[in-house]
C-alpha cells in the first residue's frame, strides 16, 4: 500500500514512521507530482494556516480534491481535519471542503488547555484509545452522510468518517496504538482491519 | 463514570513542538508584524518588545516584554504565540503562563536573572523552549523540563556561522554517541554533565528526544534551508525578517525554503528579488563579553 503523507509542514515524519511500522509504504508529498500512484493520503497535524497557504501555492488543492472524489482514502489529523472540513468558524485558513462537517479551530483554548483523554472508538473493541489533543479542533456540525466514530464525554465528535474520508481531532501518530493507522490503511484497500493487532514500539520524535 | 483528563503533560508539551516541525517561527514586535507573519505562513510568532538586533544595539538590561503588548499580539493572530522570559526568572514564566502564552522561550537574548539555575520547567503547564550550543547543554535543559530545544546561534547578527557551529556540534555529538560502547557511556555522561538515562535514550533514538529548531543568525531562504539540511526540525527567524527591506516577501520566501529545503530549484526561485537582507554584523567581530550564546549554559 502506497500512502502519501502531506509533508509541507507538520508532524508528517511521525505518520510516516507509524505507516512503515505496520507494513505500508509511506511517501512524503510536497508537490502535486508526488500524489501519483497513491492509495491514500494523510494530512498531518501542523499549523492549518501554514498548510492552507502552502497547499495553494504549490497547486495541491485541486489534485487532492480529485483524489478524494475518485474514491481514494484521505485522513486528516488535527490541522488535517480542519483542512478536510466543509466549513470552519473563521475566514482563515481556507479548507478543502471534502467532508460534510463544520469545524471549530482551537476549540479547547490555548496550549495550556491541551489534554490527553481516553476515548471509545466505534469498531475498536473494548480497549479505549489514548487521545492526545493539542490546541485541537472539534467538530460542530455533522452532515447527513457522516458517521461519528468517537466523541468526548460531553458528546462533541472528535473522529468522523464519510465514505473513505476520515478525520480525527487528536493525534494517533503520537501514540504506540496504531489502530487508527491500520483502520485507515484498510480503508485505502489494504489488509482488513483487526482491532486486536498489537501495539507498536513507544512513540518518539522523528 | 470518572473521566480522567490530563493537561500540562510532557506529551502535550513536546507534542505541540512536533506540530511546529517543518515550520518557521518569527520574531514580531507589533500586532501588525504578527499578522504579516501569519499571512506569510509562519507556524508561530515570538512576541517581544525589541528584536535581538535592537537589544544588542541598545544595551542595558533586557527583560520580559510588557504584557499589554503580548496580549495584543495574542489577540491579533490565531497561530501560537511564544514569549521570552529571562533565564532563571520563574516569575516572568508564571506571568507568561497566566497570560495564555502558548510557549515560553527561556532565552539568553534577555539578560539572565540567575547565572546558576534555569527555571524548573516541569512545574509548568505551559511548554518551554531553551537554547543550546551543544549536546550537553541541550540534554541539561531537557532534564529541567524543556519540551523543545533550539540551537542558539548568535541572535541579532544576521550571521549564520554560530547557528551552523551549534547545529553541527549537537548532530556530531549524537553521531559520536552511536559509536560508543556501553562501558564508555558513563564517562561520556559525566563529561557532558548529563544523566546517563537521557544520554542512552538519545543514543537509541539517534536524535534529541525533543524537537530541535535552529536559531540565531538566519537571514535568507538559503540560510534556512542550510539549517534544515544540517538536521534542524524547523527554524526561528528573529531580526532577519523585520530588519530586512521587504519583510512580507522575505518571510514568505523563508517559509517556502523550509518546506522545500532539499529542492535547489525552488530555493533559487524563492530567493529572487527579496530586497535588502538585514545588514548584520559578523559574529566574529563581537567581543566575547557581548556574546549572547555563552550566557548561563
Amino acid at each position: 500500500m502506497n500512502i502519501g503523507v502531506l509533508a509541507v509542514q507538520g508532524d508528517f515524519a511521525e505518520h510516516c514512521h507509524v505507516l512503515r511500522t505496520i507494513g505500508a509504504t509511506a511517501i512524503e508529498v510536497r508537490l502535486p507530482d508526488h500524489l501519483a500512484g497513491l492509495d491514500g493520503l494523510i494530512i498531518p497535524g501542523g499549523e492549518s494556516t501554514t498548510l492552507s497557504r502552502l497547499m495553494s501555492l504549490y497547486g495541491l488543492r485541486e489534485p487532492v480534491a480529485r483524489m478524494a472524489s475518485s474514491g481514494k482514502a484521505v485522513w486528516g489529523t488535527c490541522a488535517g481535519m480542519i483542512m478536510l472540513a466543509n466549513e470552519i468558524t473563521e475566514a482563515d485558513p481556507v479548507p478543502l471542503q471534502l467532508m460534510d462537517v463544520g469545524v471549530q479551530r482551537n476549540a479547547f483554548g490555548r496550549q495550556v488547555d491541551s489534554f490527553e483523554q481516553a476515548l471509545a472508538i466505534r469498531g475498536f473493541g473494548d480497549d479505549e484509545y489514548h487521545g492526545i489533543f493539542i490546541r485541537a479542533p472539534v467538530i460542530i456540525r455533522v452532515g447527513a452522510g457522516v458517521d461519528v466514530l468517537a466523541a468526548l464525554p460531553d458528546g462533541r465528535p472528535v473522529a468522523v468518517q464519510q465514505g473513505k474520508l476520515l478525520a480525527t481531532s487528536f493525534h494517533p501518530e503520537l501514540t504506540a496504538d496504531a489502530r487508527v493507522h491500520r483502520y485507515f490503511v484498510a480503508l485505502a484497500g489494504g489488509p482488513s482491519f483487526d482491532p486486536d493487532a498489537p501495539a507498536i514500539a513507544a512513540p518518539r520524535v522523528r | 463514570m470518572v473521566v480522567d483528563v490530563l493537561t500540562g503533560t510532557f506529551t502535550v508539551k513536546s507534542g505541540h513542538a512536533q506540530m511546529l516541525k517543518g515550520g518557521v517561527i518569527m520574531d514580531v514586535v507589533t500586532p501588525d508584524q504578527a499578522r504579516i507573519a501569519q499571512e506569510s505562513g509562519a507556524v508561530a510568532v515570538m512576541a517581544l518588545e525589541r528584536v535581538p538586533a535592537d537589544i544588542r544595539a541598545d544595551g542595558g538590561v533586557a527583560r520580559m516584554s510588557d504584557p499589554t503588548m503580548i496580549s495584543q499580539i495574542i489577540d491579533a493572530v490565531s497561530i501560537p504565540v511564544m514569549a521570552k522570559c529571562r533565564i532563571g526568572h520563574f516569575v516572568e514564566a508564571q506571568i507568561l503562563q497566566a497570560m495564555g502564552v502558548d510557549y515560553v522561550d527561556e532565552s539568553e537574548v534577555l539578560t539572565p536573572a540567575d547565572e546558576a539555575h534555569h527555571v524548573w520547567k516541569h512545574d509548568f503547564a505551559v511548554p518551554f523552549v531553551c537554547g543550546c550550543r551543544d549536546l550537553g547543554e541541550a540534554l541539561r535543559r531537557i532534564s529541567e523540563g524543556a519540551a523543545m530545544i533550539r540551537t542558539k546561534g548568535e541572535a541579532g547578527t544576521g550571521d549564520v556561522v554560530e547557528a551552523v557551529r551549534h547545529m553541527r556540534a549537537v548532530q556530531g555529538a549524537i553521531r559520536k554517541l552511536r559509536t560508543l560502547p556501553d562501558d564508555e557511556m558513563v564517562v561520556e555522561a559525566r563529561d557532558l554533565r548529563v544523566s546517563l538515562d537521557l544520554l542512552q535514550q538519545t543514543r537509541e533514538e539517534g536524535r534529541l528526544p525533543v524537537v530541535n529548531f535552529a536559531a540565531g543568525g538566519v537571514a535568507t531562504p538559503a540560510d534556512a534551508a542550510l539549517m534544515m539540511q544540517l538536521g534542524a526540525d524547523g527554524v526561528f527567524v528573529g531580526s532577519g525578517i523585520f530588519k530586512s527591506g521587504d519583510p512580507a516577501r522575505r518571510a514568505h520566501a523563508i517559509v517556502q525554503a523550509v518546506t522545500h529545503y532539499q529542492d535547489p530549484h525552488i530555493l533559487a526561485d524563492v530567493s529572487k528579488n527579496l530586497g535588502e537582507a538585514m545588514v548584520g554584523i559578523s559574529a566574529r567581530s563581537i567581543p566575547a563579553e557581548q556574546l549572547l550564546a555563552t550566557r548561563s549554559v
